[in-house]
């Protein structure tokens, strides 16, 4: 997945929205692809990792030996503390989420539409699903961001008019990444904000499953040497 | 000590009572403080009709292959319902031993978001018989059920969920049955503890006397646990292990 020949790796994509997270900010990753925003320096900015399992400030992860079988972040990765950490229980962890302390989510998903509804928990035609806390997380955190590929493995797009399969919550998306570029969603609908390394706008549209607001300057995606 | 001791010698003595029908909660999250050696003795003992509680019905990565899951007992035919926050593989290429339990209709799995489902069992141990929140509003999972605005916001009115066991797993307890946790074992577990009617914990530590734990230090008190088992050593005990290939 690293190689590309054209559009953002999916580390590029994440440092994309990692460069969005402030100073103090407390920041939850999803399970998959957000993982990655934990991999971006963030020099002199202090972001405080928080995990669904109660983990409050957790570091990289733990080198290959070094792992504590007593601790992983939610996606069941054997991570590492920061000095300053703390742990609560699984009410306390939901509390701090539900009462709006977490300054930005960012999570996958397979369908993102342009009114900011997403769907992350149920594939079509699934029974059951797999929603962990991501319903919790989307509905009560201050910014939800998302970080998914632009299309499904068929070439279907995932940016779209309306989710055509189970939302997991509804307008509440602020921002979405894709391989081929950024993107916000507004009061107006799905604007292209920067474009991915070789791509074209053309190619955007043509890709995309709902109108897209194409400001008459598009910059490049911004990142980091 | 007066009371009848907490210390139980075996998983199978301190699970022995559990009648059919039962609501049981497993604690643990990504296999750390789930109860291995407890799903080992409920799957032995042989409970039918259970509803069991649990983040998800399935072990993971540092889960000894052969050990004892949610899937065992599932096997086993004990299992008449689910409740958690997976209920299905969340990957393509993982299968869970539920889905197909639930596609023949012989298992209920009732889907509920990770932080509604601490809370309804924090609600069942703090007397709260329900409670408003704002996860899944607008979804699918909220479709004919009772919604109420405050302050403008619409929340969903979720039932708390009180367990007739808890099985859970803490790293030290002392007679008493006061508990400690290390790092994020804590998860569900305390939570079941004080939703329960009966809360059996496995051990990792040796047992401490009563008062080994200083009072300022203890994560769940004593009231709310009614039995403790040592862990034994493997192979008698099952604890977590890192899978062979990882990160190597």
């Amino acid at each position: 997945m690293s190689e590309r020949t054209k559009g953002l790796t999916r580390q590029q994509m994440c440092d994309r929205l990692a460069m969005e997270f402030g100073d103090g900010w407390i920041v939850n990753l999803g399970i998959g692809i957000p993982t990655l925003c934990s991999n971006f320096d963030f020099g002199d900015k202090e972001i405080i990792f928080h995990s669904e399992n109660g983990v409050i400030g957790y570091g990289p992860l733990a080198a290959p030996g070094k792992e504590d079988l007593h601790l992983v972040n939610a996606g069941g990765q054997h991570v590492t503390l920061q000095p300053g950490a703390a742990i609560v229980h699984h009410a306390d962890s939901f509390a701090l989420i539900r009462s709006g302390r977490i300054d930005v989510t960012v999570l996958g998903a397979y369908e993102v539409a342009e009114n900011g509804d997403f769907a992350n928990w149920k594939m079509a035609g699934q029974q059951g699903g797999g929603i962990g806390g991501a319903m919790d997380l989307a509905a009560c955190a201050k910014h939800v961001f998302v970080a998914m590929e632009h299309q499904t493995r068929n070439g279907a797009p995932r940016l779209v008019e309306r989710c055509s399969i189970p939302a997991t919550a509804r307008g509440v998306v602020n921002l979405v990444v894709t391989n081929y570029g950024l993107f916000e969603i507004t009061p107006r609908g799905m604007m292209l904000k920067e474009i991915g390394p070789g791509v074209t706008v053309d190619e955007i549209r043509a890709a995309t499953g709902c109108n897209l607001i194409v400001p008459r300057e598009v910059p490049p995606v911004q990142l980091r040497e | 000590m007066g009371a009848r001791s907490k210390i139980f010698p075996s998983f199978a003595e301190a699970v022995r009572d559990i009648p059919d029908g039962a609501t049981i909660g497993f604690g643990g999250f990504a296999v750390v403080g789930m109860p291995i050696n407890l799903y080992g003795a409920v799957a032995a003992q042989g409970a039918k009709g259970l509803t069991c509680v649990s983040n998800s019905t399935r072990g993971g990565a540092t889960l000894p292959p052969e050990a004892p899951d949610m899937g065992q007992m599932i096997q086993n035919g004990q299992v008449k319902k689910v409740v958690c926050a997976f209920t299905a593989p969340t990957r393509a290429s993982q299968r869970l031993i539920l889905s197909e339990y639930v596609t023949k209709g012989l298992i209920e799995a009732e889907l509920v978001p990770q932080g509604t489902l601490a809370e309804r069992m924090r609600a069942a141990g703090a007397g709260i018989p329900a409670f408003y929140t704002p996860a899944a509003v607008g979804t699918e999972l909220a479709e004919g059920r009772e919604t109420r605005v405050f302050g403008g916001r619409e929340y969903l009115l979720e039932h708390a969920l009180p367990l007739d066991y808890a099985m859970i797993r803490a790293y030290q307890a002392d007679a008493a049955g006061n508990l400690r946790f290390r790092r994020s074992q804590r998860n569900f577990n305390p939570i079941m503890a004080m939703a329960a009617r009966v809360t059996v914990v496995e051990v990792e530590e040796d047992i401490l006397p009563v008062g080994a734990i200083d009072p300022d230090n203890v994560h769940t008190p004593g009231i709310f646990v009614h039995r403790i088992v040592k862990i034994p050593p493997p192979p008698e005990g099952w604890w977590p292990q890192l899978p062979a290939s990882a990160g190597r």
